[in-house]
């Protein structure tokens, strides 16, 4: 093996590159954020004729995919470079054309946002139409990212050369799996940037398939989000058990999580689509069940964590049915903070269930309810595991340490933001079952009753946001402290090893071409029907409209 | 590969569970007909005020306590904006979009979808109580998005 104790210095900079262009989104975007929920109380204006929807733009482009899409890839490089050895000079080199690509895109994207020309928010829904710029370096984004998928899957090849009948390290196995899957997904949306949106902006042609479009968007937009859970379950998986002193409970049923995850995250994308009309409601339910089974890997992690848990517990000598409980690491943040992610992702995963639920969808669809179910899988379950990953990774990567004073300020932004969110996503949750739509400006609707019976849950989610804003500065201060400030020294990059009791993991798992197919298949078996039919049924294409 | 016995039980309940669900959703959508609006009926967007039902929009009677309600959603509003509908009617609730995609929420109820470009959508609802629906969009539409609403009075006509 050629498996290091440390990120190699050069690699470590590709990936601190990534992680601060993901905290400088943090802030931008939280404030965004901050400024939403205060609009929405009905106690606050926006100064100097700022838009709502530029700012609501701004949140879900900044938070959704760049602050999400630097910290993996940041992460994954890391991660890739410590388990699998020292990034070669050409993987390193061709990382940091990804990430300058990305870069440029990101700043491009937010120029044509911030100057009012994309209030299109994050989904882009034609036809609504925005400047080519944004669709440009929306482009530039994505494009950089599968030129750092690909330098990772030139390391993982060059791992196997080097050790053939090996099975590959856990960490590099799920770093390939989760950028195979971007790959796959991020096709979709590449598709109706370039083939329908640029052109049709750009005025080369005069109208779009919005059907068409949204489904492409949707083919990409649930995979997306298992792309910024994979990571957080890589956490979970390989690092939570070595922090607490355990081992890792099976590492074939990790990767056959993994696997799952691959192949049934894609072709569920219409369960975004379950009132939409031009889409038969029998292919909306295969992909409903589709969505179910999504499920099945996320159920096996939780087994596998808790027994990871117990485990450990019990070998310190717990007895009871929950003694184990108390012999876990509470004050070490780097378990407590992803811990209490996996504790809010049992709602949020109950909540996601409910949205996936064909004809049940009405009842919630484009309700804020949705917003207060991705700000729990999202923003609480995925961001508190990056923010407890971050607690020993930037230090690993800086060569520093985290002082106990720190540790204890990243404990506090973890109670601080599950307070936070139990506020804010509990009435978000709440007025969405009361009707209140979600991506929307305060609105009375003509001091409808209805409408005003959601304002003290506004109120409520104004106070939520506020305490998350303040736990996004407890966590910048933290990560500014770990990348700059704290005192030099030597931070383990912790990796879990496997119980002695797992069995060995079948080389079936690295059959690349066998996954790949079956996902293939599924993806043309949920989508080549609907989507003929889309076509040959196409109404007329619409024109552009800038609406804002 | 080997799975430990208290995993085997916890998946056997959990995927157990999955699949009750989609058998409960499943009979309701294709045995009860409760299937989510996904009406496949196209219409040309830029003709929407040439094109019937929408060239006279609003509520027509179509049999014995029967009704189409003929709605038109174009930024920012929808036509007609104050609709009354007698008590016990079962309506067919058809919307079209003249420009960017709409929603189409009636709050407090099922009827809930999408408007798009292009297509009809259709949803059918019984209103056996009186009372006052508030009817808004919740799909991004622009700078007026929130502003987008119209009225639902169900009233006793005996």
């Amino acid at each position: 093996m050629n498996e290091t104790m440390k990120v190699d210095r050069r690699d470590a900079k590709l990936a601190m590159a990534h992680i601060y262009v993901a905290f400088v989104a943090l802030a931008l975007g939280g404030l965004a954020g901050l400024l939403q929920v205060l609009v929405r109380s009905g106690k606050f204006t926006l100064p100097a004729n700022i838009s709502y929807y530029t700012i609501l733009t701004t949140h879900g482009v900044l938070l959704g995919l760049v602050l999400t899409t630097f910290f993996i890839i940041g992460f994954q490089f890391a991660a890739m470079s410590r388990t699998a050895g020292t990034l070669s000079n050409k993987v390193r080199t061709t990382g940091w054309l990804g990430f300058w690509l990305m870069t440029i895109g990101t700043a491009m994207t937010a120029f044509f946002i911030l100057i009012g020309e994309a209030s299109v928010l994050f989904t882009f829904y034609a036809p609504l139409q925005a400047h080519p710029g944004f669709y440009l370096g929306l482009t530039l984004v994505v494009v950089g990212s599968w030129i750092s998928g690909f330098a990772m899957f030139a390391h993982y090849a060059k791992w196997k050369k080097a050790n053939p009948g090996k099975t590959s390290p856990l960490l590099t196995f799920m770093s390939v799996t989760n950028m195979i899957l971007w790959l796959v997904c991020t096709l979709g949306v590449a598709a109706t940037v370039l083939i329908q949106l640029l052109p049709w902006s750009l005025g080369l042609v005069e109208r779009i398939n919005v059907l068409v479009s949204r489904t492409l968007f949707w083919y990409f937009g649930h995979p997306l989000v298992y792309f910024w859970l994979l990571p957080a379950y890589m956490v979970w998986y390989v690092v939570i058990p070595k922090i607490i002193g355990g081992k890792i409970f099976s590492d074939s049923l990790a990767r056959l999580s993994f696997i799952l995850f691959l192949l049934f995250s894609i072709p569920v994308g219409f369960h975004h689509q379950l009132v939409e009309p031009g889409i038969d409601p029998a292919w909306k339910y295969l992909q409903v069940v589709l969505t179910f089974m999504v499920v099945i890997p996320s159920l096996m992690t939780a087994f596998s964590m808790f027994a990871t848990f117990e485990m450990y517990g019990r070998s310190k000598g717990a007895t009871g049915l929950f003694g184990w409980l108390r012999k876990l690491p509470w004050g070490d943040a780097r378990f407590f903070a992803p811990f209490v992610g996996m504790l809010f992702f049992i709602p949020a995963g109950a909540g996601g269930l409910v949205n996936a639920s064909h004809q049940l969808n009405q009842v919630v669809h484009n309700t804020i309810w949705v917003t207060g179910h991705f700000h729990l899988t999202l923003a609480t379950t995925v961001v508190l595991t990056f923010f407890g990953a971050a607690y020993w990774l930037i230090p690993h990567l800086t060569g520093r340490v985290m002082t106990k004073t720190m540790n204890r300020l990243a404990i506090v932004q973890t109670v601080v933001w599950a307070i936070g969110m139990c506020f804010m996503s509990g009435s978000m949750h709440f007025a969405g079952l009361l009707g209140a739509p979600r991506r929307s400006a305060f609105s009375t609707y003509g001091n409808s009753p209805q409408a005003l019976e959601w304002i003290p849950y506004q109120i409520a989610q104004a106070i939520g946001g506020t305490i998350l804003f303040i736990g996004i500065i407890l966590v910048l201060v933290i990560v500014t402290n770990l990348a700059f400030f704290a005192p030099k020294g030597e931070t383990e990059f912790p990796v879990g090893e496997v119980a002695e009791t797992a069995e060995r993991t079948p080389f079936v798992f690295e059959n690349w071409k066998l996954w790949i197919g079956i996902t293939v298949v599924l993806i043309l078996i949920a989508y080549t029907i609907p989507f003929i039919d889309m076509i040959q049924n196409a109404p007329p294409g619409s024109k552009g409209y800038k609406l804002w | 590969m080997h799975m430990h016995k208290f995993e085997k039980i916890w998946l056997f309940f959990g995927i157990g569970s999955l699949f009750v669900f989609l058998t409960v959703i499943g009979v309701s959508a294709f045995a009860q007909g409760n299937q989510p609006p996904s009406c496949l009926t196209t219409i040309d967007p830029e003709k929407v005020d040439q094109t019937p039902p929408f060239n006279k929009p609003g509520l027509v009677k179509t049999g014995d306590n029967e009704y189409q309600l003929n709605i038109v959603a174009s930024a920012f509003a929808y036509t007609p904006s104050q609709i009354e509908i007698p008590k016990g009617a079962k309506v067919t609730i058809n919307v079209t979009t003249k420009d960017v995609i709409h929603g189409f929420e009636m709050v407090g109820t099922n009827v809930n979808m999408m408007v798009e470009p292009g297509y009809v959508n259709s949803f059918t609802k019984t209103f056996n109580e009186v009372g006052e629906f508030t009817i808004l969009c919740n799909e991004y539409c622009g700078a007026g998005h929130h502003l987008m609403t119209a009225k639902v009075k169900v009233v006793d006509k005996q």
